[in-house]
């Protein structure tokens, strides 16, 4: 169930990530398909209300690991997980962990905005309501906050009826982010969350994330590295190690960005620049 | 600019028109046909009278009841069931696993069994072992055997063609498989399904072998689901090839035939679009 609150006060309230406190544990996170891994014994930590930007050349993993972050690596066929992944200390890779819940508290927005063919309304009344709003009252103000939230409200107040897929790709992009955020999550999965809109949506949805910063938990994949030394306050860099993904180094975004030791590290980020 | 590519264009342009005429012209002169003479000295005396005299003269008002009642029958049993194993099919085995290549393969080779087969196996288990004789009942079921395979294959392509997004964001904000499947896959796959739908309704319609074993011949009004009865397509059958002087109403009958084909076929995409548009908002 939802709190009957919905809290705005958690979105204006922006910690600086001086005192990091470990949300996200990863411990030996290894991910294979058909027996072929696509990453190995991952050890990644993920800061409470931090924005985290995982990078990495095409194909390392990435989205396969934000996969493992909310289960939706057990929906992908001949996928096999091992390794834990320790969410508020608790492994959610164990069987008996709260799938539904789990999906709940870790939202995720995709690389191609995905909103359902319906309205613009029901995307966001219909998972309200299957997660237990059932007063119409509370979750259409729970959509208006959303909406106002992620600034479409102005742009789509007079037609939630229309169909969600009539707009444009940005808006709905900040739609799904609306979506996701309705739930009430803690954490937030994004996998590329601009990378299909052109540059002034892109900065929109950009700007939308700083200002989540702090309210949630963000895991962010994003092959442009100037967003993600933008907006990160940690970064992780993925790199391909006999065909598998594997983690080189983390740290502040600070330390991978500007002042790397790793000699991999370097040449990516130098490699991209130049 | 050269001039043969456009020659050429012409050619295939002629080409394609051509034989959609001359397909369509065949159609065209049966229904013109049908339509003509059946329609033409069609009235409201014949939908509502018993026939005579063999079927010469008088209605048919006993034979549309029968049709209608098979069909009926076919479609109750035959719509939860198809959609059902549509469902299993698609949304809970997966595409490699033995079990979903074996129903599937029995499926297709099923469709194309010719209907005198599924005639003989519904006398030898619905009239004779289930004990049903011949009966409304009897053919009804006999008819769902018939029309289940192209009813679950098309269904279960309807399911495989809404996107893999909906299911992987359904699943990313928490949404269980039961409300997903109910709110976005099912209405997505209505199409599909309404395509099967139609094919089976023409089908069962347009069956002669399948029911003369099962539901007989009896022109009679049906008292009861275990009566026998005949179907619309076999009166026709019968007036033309068996009464002499039936011609006439075997054209009313085959006029009856193709209306109310064309009248279920609308009412279906009616129903569903009406359904659709509460449901979904697409694009
Ligand atoms: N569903 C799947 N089935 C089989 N193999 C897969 C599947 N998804 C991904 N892979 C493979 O796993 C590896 C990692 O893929 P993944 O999509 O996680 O990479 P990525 O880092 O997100 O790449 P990109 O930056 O291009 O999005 C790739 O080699 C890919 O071919
Ligand atoms: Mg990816």
């Amino acid at each position: 169930m939802i709190e009957k609150d919905f809290n705005t006060q958690a979105f204006e309230s922006r910690s600086q990530c001086c005192d990091p406190q470990t949300q996200i544990e990863t411990r030996d996170l290894t991910l294979s398909y058909k027996g072929k891994p696509a990453f190995k014994n991952i050890n990644l930590t993920i800061n409470r209300g931090c924005i985290t930007a995982v990078v990495g050349p095409s194909g390392c993993g990435k989205t396969s690991f934000l996969n493992c972050l909310n289960r939706l690596s057990d929906l992908m066929p001949h996928c096999e997980v091992s390794g834990e992944v320790l969410f508020d200390s608790k492994n959610i890779h164990e069987k008996k962990y709260d799938v539904g819940l789990l999906r709940r508290r870790v939202g995720m927005i995709f690389q191609k905005p995905n909103p359902f063919p319906l309205s613009i309304k029901k995307n966001l009344l219909f998972p309200l309501k299957e997660h237990g709003v059932r007063d119409p009252k509370e979750a259409e103000a729970i959509m208006e906050q959303v909406l106002m939230h992620v600034g479409l409200w102005n742009e789509v107040k007079d037609r939630l009826d229309a169909a969600a897929l009539s707009l444009s790709g940005g808006q709905q992009q900040r739609l799904c982010i609306a979506r996701a955020l309705a739930l009430k999550p803690e954490v937030l999965l994004m996998d590329e969350p601009c990378s299909a809109l052109d540059p002034i949506s892109g900065s929109k949805v950009e700007g939308l994330i700083t200002q989540l910063q702090g309210a949630y938990t963000i895991v962010i994949v994003t092959h442009n590295l100037a967003q993600a030394k933008r907006i990160a306050n940690f970064a992780a860099l993925f790199w391909f190690q006999e065909e598998a993904g594997v983690l080189v180094e983390q740290g502040t975004a600070l330390q991978i960005f500007d002042s790397s030791k790793n000699e991999i590290t370097r040449a990516y980020i130098q490699g991209v620049r130049g | 600019m050269n001039k043969k590519p456009q020659l050429q264009d012409r050619f295939l342009t002629l080409l394609v028109y051509g034989s959609v005429i001359s397909v369509s012209w065949v159609l065209f002169l049966v229904l013109f046909d049908i339509c003509v003479t059946g329609g033409g000295s069609l009235n409201l005396e014949f939908l509502f009278s018993e026939p005579t005299s063999a079927g010469r003269t008088g209605g048919i008002a006993p034979i549309l009841m029968s049709t209608l009642f098979i069909l009926l029958i076919t479609m109750m049993v035959s719509l939860p069931l198809g959609l059902g194993s549509a469902i299993l099919l698609s949304e809970f085995s997966s595409e490699e696993k033995l079990f979903g290549r074996l129903v599937r393969r029995s499926l297709d080779v099923l469709a194309g069994v010719p209907s005198i087969c599924f005639g003989l196996f519904g006398n030898a288990f619905f009239c004779k072992r289930l004990g049903l004789g011949f009966s409304i009942l009897s053919g009804g079921l006999t008819l769902a055997c018939m029309v289940l395979p192209i009813l679950i294959r098309s269904t279960e392509e309807g399911f495989r063609s809404v996107p893999k997004e909906y299911r992987l964001s359904a699943a990313a904000l928490g949404l269980s498989r039961i409300s997903t499947l109910w709110h976005l896959l099912l209405p997505a796959a209505i199409p599909g399904f309404l395509v099967g739908f139609v094919l089976g309704v023409g089908r069962a319609l347009a069956e002669t072998a399948a029911l003369i074993f099962t539901s007989g011949y009896v022109d009679r009004f049906p008292r009861s689901l275990m009566d026998s009865g005949r179907a619309l397509s076999i009166h026709i059958y019968d007036l033309s090839m068996n009464i002499s002087g039936g011609d006439e109403n075997a054209y009313r009958s085959a006029f009856v035939l193709v209306v109310l084909l064309l009248v279920i076929n609308f009412s279906a995409s009616w129903v569903s679009e009406r359904w659709l548009k509460r449901k979904i908002v697409l694009s």
